[in-house]
Protein backbone atom coordinates (compact mmCIF):
# COMPACT_ATOMS: atom_id res chain seq x y z
CA UNK A 1 0.00 0.00 0.00
CA UNK A 2 1.19 3.58 -0.79
CA UNK A 3 1.27 6.51 1.00
CA UNK A 4 -0.24 8.49 2.98
CA UNK A 5 0.51 6.30 6.37
CA UNK A 6 -0.20 7.19 9.64
CA UNK A 7 2.78 8.88 9.99
CA UNK A 8 2.68 11.57 7.05
CA UNK A 9 -1.16 12.31 8.39
CA UNK A 10 -0.40 15.05 11.30
CA UNK A 11 -0.80 13.14 14.65
CA UNK A 12 3.10 12.27 14.86
CA UNK A 13 3.85 11.91 18.52
CA UNK A 14 0.61 11.25 19.43
CA UNK A 15 0.44 8.17 21.40
CA UNK A 16 -2.85 6.84 22.37
CA UNK A 17 -3.44 3.23 24.30
CA UNK A 18 -4.16 1.91 21.21
CA UNK A 19 -0.94 0.59 20.05
CA UNK A 20 -1.71 -2.74 17.69
CA UNK A 21 -4.29 -4.21 16.34
CA UNK A 22 -5.65 -7.79 17.46
CA UNK A 23 -5.41 -9.54 13.87
CA UNK A 24 -1.75 -7.93 13.39
CA UNK A 25 -2.49 -5.53 10.49
CA UNK A 26 -1.31 -2.41 10.49
CA UNK A 27 -3.09 0.78 11.03
CA UNK A 28 -3.95 1.53 7.22
CA UNK A 29 -4.32 -1.86 6.73
CA UNK A 30 -7.60 -2.87 4.43
CA UNK A 31 -8.65 -6.78 5.89
CA UNK A 32 -8.29 -9.15 2.54
CA UNK A 33 -11.25 -8.54 0.43
CA UNK A 34 -12.42 -10.88 -2.28
CA UNK A 35 -15.71 -10.02 -4.59
CA UNK A 36 -17.35 -12.24 -7.70
CA UNK A 37 -19.66 -11.25 -9.48
CA UNK A 38 -22.43 -13.28 -11.41
CA UNK A 39 -23.05 -15.02 -8.18
CA UNK A 40 -27.01 -15.00 -8.70
CA UNK A 41 -27.25 -16.70 -12.04
CA UNK A 42 -31.45 -15.09 -12.34
CA UNK A 43 -30.75 -11.97 -11.71
CA UNK A 44 -30.43 -9.38 -14.02
CA UNK A 45 -26.91 -8.61 -11.95
CA UNK A 46 -25.60 -9.82 -9.00
CA UNK A 47 -22.02 -9.75 -6.84
CA UNK A 48 -20.83 -10.58 -3.80
CA UNK A 49 -17.71 -8.66 -1.91
CA UNK A 50 -16.07 -9.54 1.88
CA UNK A 51 -13.68 -8.10 3.80
CA UNK A 52 -12.30 -10.47 6.37
CA UNK A 53 -15.08 -11.73 8.33
CA UNK A 54 -17.77 -9.33 6.72
CA UNK A 55 -19.78 -10.51 3.73
CA UNK A 56 -21.95 -8.75 1.70
CA UNK A 57 -24.00 -9.93 -1.73
CA UNK A 58 -26.31 -7.73 -3.98
CA UNK A 59 -28.99 -8.62 -6.64
CA UNK A 60 -30.24 -6.15 -9.56
CA UNK A 61 -33.18 -6.97 -10.94
CA UNK A 62 -34.49 -4.38 -13.24
CA UNK A 63 -34.89 -1.86 -14.85
CA UNK A 64 -38.49 -3.15 -14.61
CA UNK A 65 -41.94 -1.42 -13.94
CA UNK A 66 -42.75 0.42 -10.90
CA UNK A 67 -45.92 -0.52 -9.09
CA UNK A 68 -47.94 1.25 -7.54
CA UNK A 69 -47.65 3.64 -10.70
CA UNK A 70 -47.90 7.07 -8.19
CA UNK A 71 -44.59 6.08 -7.48
CA UNK A 72 -43.64 6.31 -11.01
CA UNK A 73 -41.25 9.39 -12.71
CA UNK A 74 -41.85 9.74 -15.83
CA UNK A 75 -38.77 12.11 -16.31
CA UNK A 76 -36.26 8.90 -14.66
CA UNK A 77 -36.41 5.76 -13.03
CA UNK A 78 -35.61 5.45 -10.02
CA UNK A 79 -33.24 3.19 -7.70
CA UNK A 80 -34.73 1.53 -5.00
CA UNK A 81 -32.37 -0.21 -2.25
CA UNK A 82 -33.00 -2.49 0.63
CA UNK A 83 -30.49 -3.58 2.90
CA UNK A 84 -30.71 -6.73 5.43
CA UNK A 85 -28.57 -8.52 7.92
CA UNK A 86 -29.56 -12.40 7.86
CA UNK A 87 -30.91 -13.31 11.20
CA UNK A 88 -27.29 -15.93 11.85
CA UNK A 89 -24.78 -13.08 10.89
CA UNK A 90 -23.47 -12.20 14.27
CA UNK A 91 -23.37 -14.21 17.08
CA UNK A 92 -27.13 -13.20 18.95
CA UNK A 93 -29.54 -13.24 15.87
CA UNK A 94 -30.60 -10.66 14.91
CA UNK A 95 -34.63 -10.61 14.50
CA UNK A 96 -35.64 -11.07 10.77
CA UNK A 97 -37.10 -8.75 9.13
CA UNK A 98 -36.99 -4.49 8.25
CA UNK A 99 -35.72 -2.44 11.00
CA UNK A 100 -34.85 1.05 11.85
CA UNK A 101 -31.17 0.51 11.27
CA UNK A 102 -31.54 -1.78 8.03
CA UNK A 103 -33.80 1.06 6.53
CA UNK A 104 -31.18 4.00 7.33
CA UNK A 105 -28.91 2.03 5.65
CA UNK A 106 -30.67 1.14 2.72
CA UNK A 107 -31.94 4.55 2.40
CA UNK A 108 -27.84 5.79 2.51
CA UNK A 109 -26.42 2.99 0.07
CA UNK A 110 -29.61 4.73 -2.26
CA UNK A 111 -28.36 7.73 -2.24
CA UNK A 112 -24.80 7.12 -2.59
CA UNK A 113 -25.58 5.09 -5.28
CA UNK A 114 -27.80 7.49 -7.30
CA UNK A 115 -25.01 10.00 -7.79
CA UNK A 116 -23.46 7.65 -10.14
CA UNK A 117 -26.29 5.66 -11.61
CA UNK A 118 -28.13 7.30 -14.71
CA UNK A 119 -31.67 6.07 -15.11
CA UNK A 120 -32.88 8.58 -17.36
CA UNK A 121 -33.24 5.90 -20.30
CA UNK A 122 -36.00 4.40 -18.64
CA UNK A 123 -38.49 6.17 -17.10
CA UNK A 124 -41.45 4.77 -14.94
CA UNK A 125 -39.06 1.90 -14.31
CA UNK A 126 -37.53 1.33 -11.02
CA UNK A 127 -34.24 -0.75 -10.55
CA UNK A 128 -33.99 -2.93 -6.99
CA UNK A 129 -30.85 -3.59 -5.58
CA UNK A 130 -31.35 -5.93 -2.75
CA UNK A 131 -28.08 -6.06 0.03
CA UNK A 132 -27.62 -8.46 2.64
CA UNK A 133 -25.48 -9.61 4.73
CA UNK A 134 -25.05 -13.51 5.64
CA UNK A 135 -21.76 -12.57 7.98
CA UNK A 136 -21.07 -9.17 9.95
CA UNK A 137 -17.74 -7.94 11.60
CA UNK A 138 -18.58 -4.13 11.05
CA UNK A 139 -18.43 -2.25 8.03
CA UNK A 140 -21.28 -4.03 6.72
CA UNK A 141 -22.61 -0.72 4.75
CA UNK A 142 -19.51 -0.41 3.01
CA UNK A 143 -19.25 -4.10 1.98
CA UNK A 144 -22.50 -3.61 1.12
CA UNK A 145 -22.27 -0.68 -0.87
CA UNK A 146 -19.21 -1.99 -2.90
CA UNK A 147 -21.03 -4.97 -3.74
CA UNK A 148 -23.84 -3.26 -4.80
CA UNK A 149 -21.70 -1.28 -7.16
CA UNK A 150 -20.83 -4.25 -8.53
CA UNK A 151 -23.71 -5.82 -8.63
CA UNK A 152 -25.18 -2.59 -10.90
CA UNK A 153 -22.27 -2.48 -13.19
CA UNK A 154 -22.81 -6.68 -13.85
CA UNK A 155 -26.49 -5.49 -14.51
CA UNK A 156 -25.38 -2.98 -17.45
CA UNK A 157 -27.09 -0.16 -16.09
CA UNK A 158 -25.68 3.22 -17.07
CA UNK A 159 -22.76 4.73 -14.66
CA UNK A 160 -21.03 7.67 -14.74
CA UNK A 161 -18.37 5.47 -12.94
CA UNK A 162 -17.99 3.11 -10.44
CA UNK A 163 -17.93 3.64 -6.25
CA UNK A 164 -15.96 2.39 -3.47
CA UNK A 165 -16.20 2.06 -0.55
CA UNK A 166 -14.47 2.18 3.32
CA UNK A 167 -14.86 2.92 6.81
CA UNK A 168 -12.41 4.56 8.76
CA UNK A 169 -12.16 5.56 12.08
CA UNK A 170 -10.13 6.36 15.36
CA UNK A 171 -9.35 4.08 18.19
CA UNK A 172 -8.39 6.22 21.21
CA UNK A 173 -5.94 8.74 19.36
CA UNK A 174 -4.56 6.71 16.50
CA UNK A 175 -6.29 6.35 12.99
CA UNK A 176 -7.15 3.00 11.83
CA UNK A 177 -8.86 2.26 8.07
CA UNK A 178 -11.41 -0.69 7.98
CA UNK A 179 -12.55 -1.06 11.81
CA UNK A 180 -13.19 -4.58 12.66
CA UNK A 181 -16.16 -5.35 15.06
CA UNK A 182 -13.76 -5.09 18.14
CA UNK A 183 -12.92 -1.46 16.90
CA UNK A 184 -16.17 -0.82 15.91
CA UNK A 185 -18.23 -1.31 19.17
CA UNK A 186 -16.56 -2.79 21.61
CA UNK A 187 -13.70 -0.57 22.30
CA UNK A 188 -14.64 1.65 25.15
CA UNK A 189 -11.60 2.38 26.74
CA UNK A 190 -9.98 6.21 26.90
CA UNK A 191 -11.47 8.61 23.83
CA UNK A 192 -13.49 5.08 22.76
CA UNK A 193 -14.12 4.66 19.02
CA UNK A 194 -15.30 6.66 15.92
CA UNK A 195 -16.01 5.13 12.58
CA UNK A 196 -16.62 7.11 9.56
CA UNK A 197 -17.86 5.35 6.54
CA UNK A 198 -16.72 7.30 3.52
CA UNK A 199 -17.71 6.62 -0.15
CA UNK A 200 -15.74 7.40 -2.92
CA UNK A 201 -16.65 8.04 -6.87
CA UNK A 202 -13.60 5.85 -8.94
CA UNK A 203 -13.03 8.98 -12.03
CA UNK A 204 -13.76 12.00 -10.20
CA UNK A 205 -12.61 11.11 -6.07
CA UNK A 206 -15.78 12.71 -4.85
CA UNK A 207 -17.39 11.70 -1.84
CA UNK A 208 -20.71 9.94 -2.11
CA UNK A 209 -21.26 9.23 1.59
CA UNK A 210 -19.96 10.71 4.97
CA UNK A 211 -21.05 9.67 8.08
CA UNK A 212 -19.84 10.13 11.26
CA UNK A 213 -20.37 7.95 14.90
CA UNK A 214 -18.41 9.39 17.35
CA UNK A 215 -16.27 12.48 18.23
CA UNK A 216 -12.79 13.45 16.33
CA UNK A 217 -11.13 17.01 15.57
CA UNK A 218 -10.70 18.77 12.23
CA UNK A 219 -7.39 18.00 11.42
CA UNK A 220 -8.07 14.46 12.25
CA UNK A 221 -11.23 14.30 9.73
CA UNK A 222 -9.05 15.55 7.43
CA UNK A 223 -6.64 13.02 7.79
CA UNK A 224 -9.32 10.25 7.76
CA UNK A 225 -10.43 11.48 4.70
CA UNK A 226 -6.92 10.95 2.79
CA UNK A 227 -6.60 7.48 4.47
CA UNK A 228 -9.77 6.78 3.12
CA UNK A 229 -8.64 7.50 -0.60
CA UNK A 230 -5.89 5.65 -0.71
CA UNK A 231 -7.84 2.77 0.68
CA UNK A 232 -10.48 3.25 -2.00
CA UNK A 233 -8.00 3.03 -4.58
CA UNK A 234 -7.25 -0.52 -3.47
CA UNK A 235 -10.71 -1.75 -3.13
CA UNK A 236 -11.56 -0.48 -6.80
CA UNK A 237 -8.53 -2.63 -8.13
CA UNK A 238 -10.33 -5.62 -6.65
CA UNK A 239 -13.99 -4.42 -7.96
CA UNK A 240 -12.63 -3.78 -11.59
CA UNK A 241 -10.56 -7.65 -11.29
CA UNK A 242 -13.65 -8.97 -10.34
CA UNK A 243 -15.43 -7.29 -13.16
CA UNK A 244 -12.80 -7.81 -15.87
CA UNK A 245 -11.91 -11.38 -14.86
CA UNK A 246 -15.99 -12.56 -14.60
CA UNK A 247 -16.23 -13.78 -18.47
CA UNK A 248 -19.82 -12.74 -20.00
CA UNK A 249 -21.70 -16.28 -18.67
CA UNK A 250 -24.39 -15.30 -16.53
CA UNK A 251 -25.15 -18.65 -15.61
CA UNK A 252 -21.70 -20.02 -14.84
CA UNK B 1 -6.04 3.59 -22.47
CA UNK B 2 -8.09 0.61 -23.10
CA UNK B 3 -6.65 -1.88 -26.21
CA UNK B 4 -9.20 -2.54 -28.75
CA UNK B 5 -12.05 -5.15 -28.07
CA UNK B 6 -11.48 -5.13 -23.80
CA UNK B 7 -13.83 -5.23 -20.78
CA UNK B 8 -14.55 -1.86 -19.99
CA UNK B 9 -15.87 -0.85 -16.39
CA UNK B 10 -17.97 1.50 -15.76
CA UNK B 11 -15.82 5.18 -15.84
CA UNK B 12 -13.20 3.51 -16.98
CA UNK B 13 -11.31 5.53 -19.47
CA UNK B 14 -12.06 3.60 -23.26
CA UNK B 15 -9.67 6.18 -25.31
CA UNK B 16 -8.08 9.81 -25.27
CA UNK B 17 -8.59 11.93 -27.57
CA UNK B 18 -10.91 14.87 -29.55
CA UNK B 19 -11.41 13.03 -32.63
CA UNK B 20 -13.29 9.84 -31.15
CA UNK B 21 -16.54 10.16 -31.12
CA UNK B 22 -18.58 8.25 -27.76
CA UNK B 23 -21.75 6.14 -29.03
CA UNK B 24 -23.76 3.57 -27.09
CA UNK B 25 -22.40 3.05 -23.42
CA UNK B 26 -19.63 5.78 -23.53
CA UNK B 27 -19.60 9.46 -23.01
CA UNK B 28 -16.62 12.09 -23.09
CA UNK B 29 -15.14 13.58 -20.13
CA UNK B 30 -13.03 16.84 -21.71
CA UNK B 31 -10.64 15.22 -24.07
CA UNK B 32 -11.23 11.12 -22.83
CA UNK B 33 -14.42 9.13 -23.62
CA UNK B 34 -15.54 7.06 -20.78
CA UNK B 35 -17.38 4.06 -20.56
CA UNK B 36 -20.65 4.12 -18.73
CA UNK B 37 -21.61 0.56 -19.05
CA UNK B 38 -19.81 -2.65 -18.13
CA UNK B 39 -19.03 -4.55 -21.41
CA UNK B 40 -16.62 -4.70 -24.73
CA UNK B 41 -15.13 -2.05 -25.45
CA UNK B 42 -15.68 -1.52 -29.28
CA UNK B 43 -13.73 0.96 -31.50
CA UNK B 44 -14.10 1.55 -35.03
CA UNK B 45 -13.32 4.37 -37.10
CA UNK B 46 -13.35 6.74 -34.34
CA UNK B 47 -16.26 5.46 -33.52
CA UNK B 48 -16.43 4.41 -29.79
CA UNK B 49 -19.08 2.07 -27.81
CA UNK B 50 -19.52 -0.39 -25.24
CA UNK B 51 -21.81 -3.29 -26.36
CA UNK B 52 -23.26 -5.34 -23.01
CA UNK B 53 -22.06 -8.61 -22.26
CA UNK B 54 -24.18 -9.04 -19.11
CA UNK B 55 -27.66 -7.31 -17.54
CA UNK B 56 -31.39 -7.24 -18.74
CA UNK B 57 -32.19 -7.40 -22.17
CA UNK B 58 -32.95 -3.80 -24.22
CA UNK B 59 -34.94 -3.99 -27.38
CA UNK B 60 -33.71 -3.19 -30.59
CA UNK B 61 -35.95 -2.33 -34.04
CA UNK B 62 -36.51 -5.42 -35.80
CA UNK B 63 -35.78 -7.90 -33.03
CA UNK B 64 -37.87 -11.62 -32.78
CA UNK B 65 -39.19 -11.24 -29.09
CA UNK B 66 -41.01 -14.43 -27.58
CA UNK B 67 -43.47 -13.43 -24.61
CA UNK B 68 -46.63 -13.69 -22.56
CA UNK B 69 -50.04 -11.67 -22.79
CA UNK B 70 -50.09 -9.61 -19.41
CA UNK B 71 -52.79 -7.56 -20.46
CA UNK B 72 -55.83 -7.23 -23.07
CA UNK B 73 -56.78 -3.37 -23.41
CA UNK B 74 -59.11 -1.80 -25.70
CA UNK B 75 -57.27 -1.42 -28.65
CA UNK B 76 -54.60 -4.14 -28.46
CA UNK B 77 -52.48 -6.64 -25.94
CA UNK B 78 -50.04 -5.92 -23.57
CA UNK B 79 -46.85 -8.50 -23.90
CA UNK B 80 -44.35 -9.41 -21.22
CA UNK B 81 -41.00 -10.38 -22.56
CA UNK B 82 -38.93 -9.46 -19.87
CA UNK B 83 -37.59 -6.15 -20.53
CA UNK B 84 -38.14 -2.78 -18.79
CA UNK B 85 -41.61 -2.15 -19.90
CA UNK B 86 -44.22 -3.83 -21.74
CA UNK B 87 -45.18 -4.62 -24.98
CA UNK B 88 -47.63 -3.10 -26.86
CA UNK B 89 -49.41 -5.11 -29.89
CA UNK B 90 -52.14 -3.17 -31.36
CA UNK B 91 -55.46 -5.08 -33.05
CA UNK B 92 -54.00 -3.63 -36.14
CA UNK B 93 -50.88 -5.58 -36.11
CA UNK B 94 -52.57 -9.58 -36.38
CA UNK B 95 -52.67 -11.21 -39.23
CA UNK B 96 -56.89 -11.60 -39.16
CA UNK B 97 -59.94 -9.67 -38.25
CA UNK B 98 -60.35 -9.15 -34.54
CA UNK B 99 -63.56 -8.23 -33.21
CA UNK B 100 -62.77 -6.46 -30.24
CA UNK B 101 -65.43 -7.08 -28.38
CA UNK B 102 -63.57 -10.41 -28.55
CA UNK B 103 -59.95 -10.08 -28.22
CA UNK B 104 -59.72 -12.90 -25.67
CA UNK B 105 -60.88 -15.94 -28.23
CA UNK B 106 -57.76 -14.43 -30.39
CA UNK B 107 -55.29 -14.17 -28.06
CA UNK B 108 -55.66 -14.50 -23.80
CA UNK B 109 -54.17 -14.22 -20.76
CA UNK B 110 -50.93 -16.19 -19.90
CA UNK B 111 -51.11 -17.40 -23.74
CA UNK B 112 -47.20 -16.69 -25.09
CA UNK B 113 -46.61 -15.49 -28.28
CA UNK B 114 -43.84 -14.65 -30.78
CA UNK B 115 -43.92 -11.30 -31.96
CA UNK B 116 -41.24 -8.53 -34.01
CA UNK B 117 -40.11 -5.35 -32.77
CA UNK B 118 -41.66 -2.54 -34.53
CA UNK B 119 -40.62 0.32 -32.66
CA UNK B 120 -38.63 0.78 -29.60
CA UNK B 121 -39.47 4.18 -27.56
CA UNK B 122 -38.18 5.38 -23.92
CA UNK B 123 -41.94 4.89 -22.77
CA UNK B 124 -42.81 1.45 -24.50
CA UNK B 125 -42.18 -1.07 -27.06
CA UNK B 126 -44.82 -1.13 -30.11
CA UNK B 127 -44.57 -4.88 -31.78
CA UNK B 128 -46.38 -6.62 -34.67
CA UNK B 129 -47.06 -10.22 -35.80
CA UNK B 130 -47.73 -9.70 -38.99
CA UNK B 131 -45.16 -11.20 -40.83
CA UNK B 132 -44.51 -15.35 -41.62
CA UNK B 133 -42.91 -17.18 -38.69
CA UNK B 134 -44.63 -15.12 -35.90
CA UNK B 135 -47.67 -15.48 -34.14
CA UNK B 136 -49.12 -17.52 -30.95
CA UNK B 137 -47.01 -20.43 -29.74
CA UNK B 138 -48.85 -23.75 -28.84
CA UNK B 139 -46.75 -26.74 -27.90
CA UNK B 140 -43.43 -27.50 -27.71
CA UNK B 141 -40.81 -25.75 -24.84
CA UNK B 142 -39.37 -22.73 -23.59
CA UNK B 143 -35.98 -22.12 -22.48
CA UNK B 144 -34.52 -19.12 -20.65
CA UNK B 145 -30.87 -18.07 -21.45
CA UNK B 146 -29.82 -14.74 -21.01
CA UNK B 147 -30.11 -12.13 -23.87
CA UNK B 148 -26.24 -11.79 -24.22
CA UNK B 149 -25.92 -15.36 -24.97
CA UNK B 150 -28.45 -15.22 -27.78
CA UNK B 151 -25.75 -14.45 -30.20
CA UNK B 152 -24.02 -17.51 -30.01
CA UNK B 153 -27.10 -19.84 -29.96
CA UNK B 154 -27.96 -18.28 -33.47
CA UNK B 155 -24.09 -18.61 -34.35
CA UNK B 156 -23.05 -17.35 -37.58
CA UNK B 157 -25.57 -16.48 -40.02
CA UNK B 158 -27.78 -19.42 -37.99
CA UNK B 159 -25.33 -22.32 -38.31
CA UNK B 160 -25.73 -23.28 -34.51
CA UNK B 161 -29.68 -23.26 -34.89
CA UNK B 162 -29.53 -24.96 -37.96
CA UNK B 163 -27.19 -27.82 -36.45
CA UNK B 164 -29.40 -27.68 -33.38
CA UNK B 165 -32.26 -28.11 -35.73
CA UNK B 166 -31.08 -31.12 -37.79
CA UNK B 167 -29.82 -32.95 -35.04
CA UNK B 168 -33.33 -32.96 -33.40
CA UNK B 169 -35.58 -32.35 -35.67
CA UNK B 170 -36.80 -29.89 -34.00
CA UNK B 171 -38.34 -26.43 -34.63
CA UNK B 172 -36.25 -23.93 -32.79
CA UNK B 173 -37.17 -20.51 -32.28
CA UNK B 174 -34.64 -17.86 -30.71
CA UNK B 175 -35.98 -14.98 -29.20
CA UNK B 176 -33.41 -11.95 -29.08
CA UNK B 177 -34.49 -11.72 -25.67
CA UNK B 178 -33.35 -14.91 -24.32
CA UNK B 179 -36.25 -16.87 -24.62
CA UNK B 180 -36.16 -20.22 -27.11
CA UNK B 181 -38.81 -21.86 -28.42
CA UNK B 182 -38.49 -25.46 -29.31
CA UNK B 183 -41.15 -27.99 -30.57
CA UNK B 184 -40.96 -31.10 -32.21
CA UNK B 185 -42.91 -34.20 -32.90
CA UNK B 186 -41.69 -36.23 -29.82
CA UNK B 187 -40.56 -35.10 -26.48
CA UNK B 188 -37.52 -36.75 -26.14
CA UNK B 189 -36.26 -34.61 -28.92
CA UNK B 190 -37.53 -31.85 -27.55
CA UNK B 191 -35.63 -31.86 -24.02
CA UNK B 192 -32.59 -33.05 -26.30
CA UNK B 193 -32.81 -29.80 -28.48
CA UNK B 194 -33.39 -27.49 -24.67
CA UNK B 195 -30.37 -29.65 -23.30
CA UNK B 196 -27.99 -28.30 -26.13
CA UNK B 197 -29.66 -24.72 -26.00
CA UNK B 198 -28.52 -24.77 -22.20
CA UNK B 199 -25.19 -26.18 -22.71
CA UNK B 200 -24.64 -23.25 -25.26
CA UNK B 201 -25.86 -20.69 -22.69
CA UNK B 202 -23.48 -21.75 -20.24
CA UNK B 203 -20.40 -22.03 -22.56
CA UNK B 204 -20.56 -19.34 -24.67
CA UNK B 205 -16.82 -17.61 -24.09
CA UNK B 206 -15.17 -21.58 -23.92
CA UNK B 207 -13.19 -21.46 -27.23
CA UNK B 208 -14.47 -23.82 -29.85
CA UNK B 209 -17.95 -23.86 -28.89
CA UNK B 210 -18.96 -25.22 -32.21
CA UNK B 211 -16.91 -28.83 -31.76
CA UNK B 212 -17.92 -29.08 -28.16
CA UNK B 213 -21.67 -28.89 -29.50
CA UNK B 214 -21.56 -31.53 -32.35
CA UNK B 215 -19.30 -33.60 -29.21
CA UNK B 216 -22.16 -33.37 -27.28
CA UNK B 217 -24.42 -33.76 -29.89
CA UNK B 218 -22.94 -36.93 -31.37
CA UNK B 219 -22.80 -38.21 -27.34
CA UNK B 220 -26.22 -37.92 -27.02
CA UNK B 221 -26.63 -40.57 -29.98
CA UNK B 222 -28.15 -37.95 -32.66
CA UNK B 223 -26.34 -37.57 -36.14
CA UNK B 224 -24.83 -34.13 -36.86
CA UNK B 225 -25.13 -35.31 -40.87
CA UNK B 226 -22.85 -33.33 -42.99
CA UNK B 227 -23.59 -30.40 -41.54
CA UNK B 228 -21.46 -27.03 -42.67
CA UNK B 229 -20.64 -24.80 -39.31
CA UNK B 230 -19.05 -21.95 -39.92
CA UNK B 231 -17.13 -21.10 -36.92
CA UNK B 232 -17.94 -19.24 -34.03
CA UNK B 233 -19.28 -15.65 -33.91
CA UNK B 234 -18.83 -13.23 -31.28
CA UNK B 235 -20.33 -10.07 -32.42
CA UNK B 236 -23.77 -9.33 -31.88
Amino acid sequence: MAAPTTQSVPLKGKKGIYTKREDGRKFTDVRPMTAKVGIVPSADGSASFSTGKTKAIAVVRGPRTLHPQHMQNARTGILRVSYGMMPFSVEDRIRPGPNRRAEEIGKVTEWALSSVVDLSGFPNTVVDVFVQIPQADAGTRVAGINAAALALAHAGIPMKEMVSAIGVGKIDKTLVVDLDKFEDSEFHDAEGSTDIPIVLTSRKKEIALLQLDGKISVEEFKAVIELGKVACDDILKVQMDALKNAGDCKNG
Amino acid sequence: MAEKRQIVVPGETIVSGNEFLPGDGAYRDGEEVVANRYGIANIFEKHVRVVPVSGAYYPKRGNTIIGTIVDITFNGWLIDFGGAQNAFLPVAEVPRYVNKNEMAEFLNFGETVIVKVWDVKSRGVDVSMKMRGYGKIEGGMIVSVGSNQVPRIIGREGSMVRMIKDATGCDVTVGQNGKVWISGKDTDMEVAAKKIVEFIGCNVLVAGLTENVEKMIKEMGLKTDDVEVVSEDTDK
